[in-house]
């Protein structure tokens, strides 16, 4: 088999993890060495696929024969797919010529899993270590763990990766068992509490003076939640994530909406779920991390899935409009934070702005809100909205979006403001 | 009423800002022109850091608005000096030291807006710039490359620093219309624009490169408007996947129906393995979990 369908079936294998990030990794770049790699900025999307995905990222498997049967997988056991096996060195070797050309930033790499979970931990470390240690190759590694691997091997990889996952694949045993018979809940969020740890260690000893070193290791780990192949409602997808990110500290749970593969499975349902789905489960995860909302607040029990036709904040803000209108001029940080349409970047510059006089609708206007949808839940100096009737039954209609909907941007939304910068002083 | 001409680069304009703020002459009595003809290539002030000595003890300003400046200068709004030139003022001698913390002032937003439109055309630098091995030109063991990219602003020299850390242990340029680039592993160069013909059409490489962009789009998902948004076409003249683009879109439809209309498969029984065996043993083992931790 020619490197060429290698690559193609490899790529194809692996195009169903949706993770592409690329930013979060600590600050190294290739300056004396012989090498080349940086990381340590915003990520770079080197290309987009017309799926809108973020090509950042050379994403393979290093095989992608598998013992598992995970019945949403291309690669599980039962499939008829072709299979194929990069040796390191050739993984290696790619990683190195698209990068030199610009095509990449980096490295993601997964593997089917052949023998066994350490034996297939080792095969994909030893990619990472030739790349590191010979190749002194410091563009950014993310690598996927097996929560079964030894805990020494999953430090190992660790120590070469900026990034570290286990997909969580379904938010509870029970869709495990059914789709995923040989992957287990309590093990991953096991293995996950290991790979906290060493992430927290790596931190907490940098900031002790004296202290040699914190050993080297990646600087977060992520995961991937399937949306739509079992009957999860997303208060269960979402309490899963929550539990994720406050007890395993995770960056990032990244939704997958089930997408149709060319070797079905019987026990999947036919038609995937509507990509909106996934879209309004990354807007509620903004709402749970940066919003400080709660899982309760964005799904009750009545209503355990999320109104595909408003965003989730829109659809609370709705359900609570005794909380509005709400005084830009007045309110607290966390007051604006629940208005439909004020996004954090937003919040910040009106709390700015209003310390150096009151805020008019030209004002607002000029800071580039979207007007349509804010104005009905503020004040400003010269703006109450009464006519636009918060008591109105038909207010939610407003917000519809027209009946002919084509394609919106599904995509996560984009990182959160950029850091805030400390004003030094400098000399002109 | 007087006229400045400065190259168009910020080097030259803050040199002459800094004289005109020393004179105390205000805004309104400034028309700020750009240097006719050849245009800043060979910059007035070589490493301009150095280059300065204030006559007078110089005028406090924020680090933050150098930075924007810096940045603002690489646009082509033939209005951004004047504007540079009045929040500078306003600042400095307006007693208006917070003005860059104030997002609603006029002029603040159109520094912002430009500072953001550069900032774009920079993130697209890095992102797109395709670069393109020389064949047999390996110095010392070194492999040399070249790029050819067309920024939008003068961004070149802003845009080098990133190229040179993440590249550093081998040979490149980057040409463009207006300014070349180069790195030899000890220091960054400049020289003028080329023509495209200068640079090499392609690589050995493009074709692996072109399977594995094909190879990771998934059609069931297809989203053109959103690539475009982040891909707009002006630059896929010099992106060597961007041929792909238009068979992967019309030919989706296709390959999802065939997905759906393939009927499912029956699972396989688990292999003999000594891991699944333990793993299983394991499985049935291990009590649920399922609300652990909520």
């Amino acid at each position: 088999m020619t490197l060429q369908e290698k690559l193609e079936i490899l790529a194809d294998a692996a195009k169903y993890d949706a993770s592409c990030a690329s930013s979060g990794a600590a600050r190294k770049d290739s300056r004396g060495s012989m090498g080349v790699g940086s990381t340590g900025g915003a990520g770079i999307c080197h290309s987009y696929a017309p799926d809108g995905r973020c090509i950042s990222l050379l994403k393979v498997l290093l095989t992608n024969a598998c013992l598992y049967d995970c019945h949403y997988c291309i690669n599980r056991r039962s499939s008829n797919v072709r299979r194929a096996r990069f040796t390191p060195e050739e993984v290696v070797r790619l990683t190195l010529d698209f990068y030199k050309r610009n095509y990449i930033e980096g490295l993601f790499l997964s593997s089917g899993i052949i023998q066994s979970a350490d034996h297939t931990m080792e095969q994909v470390i030893r990619v990472a270590r030739l790349l590191r240690e010979e190749h002194q190759f410091r563009g950014y590694i993310h690598l996927k763990t097996i929560p079964e691997a030894s805990p020494a091997l999953i430090e190992e990889a660790g120590r070469y990766a900026d990034r570290i996952s286990i997909n969580i694949e379904l938010p509870t045993q029970q869709g495990l068992t059914k789709l995923a018979p040989e992957k287990n809940l309590a093990r991953t969020q096991e293995a996950m509490g290991h790979i906290r740890g060493k992430i927290e260690e790596r931190f907490s000893e940098k900031r002790l003076p004296g202290r040699p070193k914190p050993p080297p290791f990646a600087t977060g780990q992520s995961t991937q939640m399937l949306v739509g192949a079992d009957d999860a409602t997303d208060a269960t997808i979402l309490q899963r994530a929550d539990t994720l990110y406050t007890g395993y500290r995770l960056r990032r749970v990244y939704y997958s909406g089930f997408s149709p593969i060319p070797e079905p499975s019987k026990l999947l349902p036919l038609a995937p779920p509507p990509l909106v789905r996934e879209h309004r489960l990354y807007q509620a995860d903004w709402l749970l991390r940066f919003y400080d909302f709660k899982v309760g607040e964005i799904t009750t029990p009545e209503a355990p899935n999320l109104d595909l036709a408003l965003d989730p904040k829109l659809a609370w803000a709705l359900r609570h409009r005794e909380r509005f209108p709400v005084d830009v001029n007045r309110a607290p940080r966390e007051s604006l934070l629940r208005v439909p349409g004020l996004g954090v970047r937003n919040v910040d510059r009106i709390l700015q702005a209003r310390r150096y006089g009151r805020l008019r609708l030209a004002d607002l206007l000029r800071l580039g809100l979207a007007m349509k949808k804010v104005l009905p839940f503020i004040e400003a100096a010269d703006h109450t909205p009464i006519k636009l009737g918060l008591d109105d039954v038909k207010l939610r209609e407003r917000f519809l979006p027209p009946a002919q909907q084509l394609e919106l941007n599904f995509d996560p939304p984009p990182p959160s403001a950029e850091d805030d910068r400390s004003v030094r002083s400098g000399e002109l | 009423m007087q006229s400045i001409v400065i190259q168009p680069e910020f080097e030259s304009w803050r040199d002459a800002a800094r004289r005109l703020l020393l004179r105390g002459v205000p805004p309104y009595e400034v028309v700020w022109l750009d240097e006719p003809g050849e245009q800043g290539l060979f910059p007035t002030g070589a490493s301009p850091r150095e280059t300065i000595t204030p006559p007078e003890p110089a005028d406090r300003v924020p680090a933050a608005f150098l930075d924007l400046a810096r940045m603002v200068s690489a646009h082509d709004d033939p209005r951004r000096w004047s504007v540079l030139y009045a929040v500078l003022w306003r600042i400095v001698r307006g007693g208006e030291r917070h003005l860059l913390g104030m997002p609603t002032d006029r002029d603040v937003r159109l520094l912002d807006q430009w500072r953001k439109a550069v900032g774009r055309d920079l993130h697209k630098m890095h992102a797109f710039v395709r670069f393109r091995l020389v064949e047999g030109e390996e110095v010392g063991g070194r492999e040399a490359y070249v790029a050819w990219f067309e920024p939008q602003y003068r961004i070149v020299r802003l845009a080098s620093p990133f190229f040179q850390k993440r590249f550093t242990g081998m040979d490149w340029s980057i040409l463009t219309p207006e300014e070349c680039v180069h790195w030899d592993g000890e220091s960054l160069h400049y020289t003028p624009g080329v023509p495209r013909t200068e640079a090499p059409a392609g690589d050995a490489l493009d074709d692996l490169w072109r399977s594995y962009y094909k190879s990771i789009f998934n059609p069931a998902r297809l989203k053109v408007r959103a690539m475009q948004a982040e891909m707009p076409k002006k630059y896929w003249k010099n992106l060597p996947e961007a041929t792909l683009i238009r068979d992967l879109i019309t030919g989706s439809g296709s390959r999802v129906e065939g997905m759906l209309g393939t009927e499912g498969r029956e699972e396989k029984p688990a292999p003999k393995n000594a891991y699944l065996e333990k793993l299983a043993e394991r499985n049935a083992g291990q009590s649920s979990p399922e609300e652990e931790g909520q």
